[in-house]
């Protein structure tokens, strides 16, 4: 925005008497103009989180800097970890490995238990949304169980599956598929009454008015539902895997905090955010693709 | 006791809860293949409730719906509707809603490349060829509407139902697309049934004026015919007698003996 106002200043600039000099300066300068705007965007958006990501490093380090500090300061975790920072794919032992390797194995898990909670919550939600009975009988149950929080979850699952790989996979898939059926659920009930009868007209079968009116219709509640829940999901890895032990970075923060190694769980504390902002960010532009016409 | 559509006795109550709600009572009429018949009421009367009957979408309380001595009690593709809103689906482009319709109604009967053709023969024939591949929002509402009537064309209705098409549509769109509509009648010689308002509108295109009574329980209070030549263009009937005398006809209808009294 800023950047057009600047160009467009440039112009009026220029002499006015003279109109056609700045016609024909203006298209060997063109390629260049279009570089300066990629690199004005580019100094717009990444100028102002680095330089407060650069501020709030020097509360932090000035914070904690000093000795006898209860958390590290950055110079610190630097020193200790760097490690894991530089190289996360490595592979020292069974247990000494990078965080990138205990990021996806994390991520593996929230990728199934994420998945079969689209796919449940989608259908079922589709269901309850076509139906007043089942949205009158279901939804008071849904939203008493929505709140429960993922770790209540957890002895359940772990007494029903005996393991704590599926019992892992359970807490995200019940914990993540609340928002995509409720969110479902209500986009189907506000299928527009004009696509309905354009259904009927055309007698579409229940496959194909799902397929064709029903999921492009309700598509923007569902990438809403799907994006809360993609963060529940990561929310809720991290607090089992840090109860369920094995390898992943919940339980590599619960192992840190164990033999106090405060300047991993930082680190660690850095990839969640960055990885669950990444989710997010990957569902919303899904969204944003599928939802483009309607 | 051969009509193409007749309306047997239609009886339409809504009910809610305890309270009942007559729209329409004791309605009958027969229409002839190739027949051109408007209805036009004061708002509130039940004639887009008729519609919904006649296409399926609403059921009768009492009395029936025959098309072509076959009593229809659902919706179906061999009663199209052209609805008020224009109802094309915002995330398909034109060419794409109009194919949804004639994939489904003759995915069977038809090879890819005929449905093709005859998807394309559709946007031809209301002059939207030029606008195939974009999507509802990226055109305008006369569009929309007509990209409408291709779809409802291209499902080879037995009967075509217009609800109220051009009522959201300006002076000069309208008349434009009320000339797309009596060409298109005059090639395909398809039946219809319009909704309207407009008296103008229903005299033009019209070979019936069906003239319904104010609600509750609303029924055919008057039956205009209009006994002008096809093909009929604006300019010369606005002195013709004939025109003149049904415009009369339906103005005097719907003012001087059934006048909305509610409406203020």
């Amino acid at each position: 925005m800023s950047l057009s106002a600047v160009t467009s200043k440039s112009e009026d600039a220029t002499p006015s008497p003279v109109k056609i000099l700045p016609l024909n300066v203006a298209r060997p300068g063109a390629g260049s103009r279009q570089f300066r705007r990629f690199g004005q965007a580019l100094v717009n958006n990444f100028v102002p989180p680095i330089i407060c990501a650069a501020i709030l490093l020097l509360i932090w380090q000035i914070a904690f800097g000093r000795a006898g500090a209860t958390l590290p300061a950055p110079t610190v975790v630097w020193k200790e970890a760097s490690d894991l920072i530089i190289d996360p794919f490595f592979r020292n032992g069974p247990q000494d490995i990078g965080l990138g390797w205990r990021t996806l194995t994390s991520l593996q898990r929230v990728g199934i238990g994420f998945s079969l909670a689209s796919a449940v919550g989608i259908l079922v939600g589709a269901i309850v949304g076509q139906s007043i009975w089942a949205m009158r009988g279901l939804d008071p149950i849904f939203q008493i169980l929505r709140t429960v929080p993922p770790l209540a979850w957890l002895p359940i699952s772990l007494a029903a599956f005996r393991d704590s790989q599926p019992s892992a996979i359970f807490v995200i898939f019940i914990t993540s598929i609340w928002p995509i059926l409720i969110n479902t659920a209500v986009g189907v009930r506000n299928i527009p009454q004009d696509y309905r009868n354009v259904a009927q007209v055309l007698r579409l079968n229940h496959f194909e008015f799902f397929w064709k009116i029903m999921m492009p219709s309700a598509a923007p509640y569902i990438f809403t539902g799907l994006r809360i829940g993609i963060g529940l999901a990561w929310l809720a890895i991290v607090a089992a895997e840090m109860l369920t032990g094995g390898v992943g970075i919940g339980f590599f923060i619960w192992d840190a905090w164990n033999s106090s190694r405060l300047p991993d769980i930082v680190v660690a504390l850095f990839y969640i955010g960055a990885v669950g902002f990444v989710l997010d960010r990957i569902v919303g532009f899904i969204g944003h693709l599928v939802a483009r016409g309607a | 006791m051969s009509a193409y559509l007749k309306l047997d006795h239609i009886c339409k109550t809504f009910r809610r809860g305890s309270v009942e709600n007559d729209v329409l009572r004791d309605i009958n009429l027969t229409i002839e293949k190739g027949e051109i018949v408007s209805m036009i009421g004061h708002s509130g009367c039940g004639k887009s409730t008729l519609l919904n009957l006649i296409a399926g979408l609403t059921k009768v309380t009492s009395g029936a719906v025959l098309l072509e001595d076959r009593e229809v009690n659902a919706p179906g593709p061999e009663r199209a509707v052209v609805f008020q809103n224009h109802s094309l689906l915002p995330w398909l482009t034109v060419y794409e809603n109009v194919a949804l319709a004639v994939n489904k109604v003759f995915g069977a009967q038809k090879s890819r490349g005929e449905r093709k053709d005859w998807i394309e023969h559709n946007l031809d024939l209301v002059q939207m060829t030029h606008a195939k591949d974009r999507r509802p929002s990226e055109i305008s509402g006369g569009m929309k509407q007509r990209v409408g009537i291709a779809r409802a064309l291209a499902m080879e209705p037995k009967i075509l139902l217009l609800d109220e098409p051009f009522g959201a549509l300006d002076a000069l769109t309208r008349a434009h697309l009320q000339d797309s509509v009596m060409q298109i009648h005059a090639t395909l010689k398809n039946t219809m049934i319009m909704i309207t308002h407009d008296v103008d509108e229903a005299v033009l295109l019209s070979d019936r004026i069906v003239m319904m009574t104010n609600g509750p329980s609303a029924t055919i209070g008057d039956v205009a015919l209009v006994k002008l030549e096809r093909p009929r263009h604006r300019l010369e009937l606005v002195s013709d007698r004939d025109y003149i005398a049904a415009r009369e006809a339906v103005l005097k209808f719907l003012y001087e003996r059934h006048r909305f009294v509610e409406a203020a």
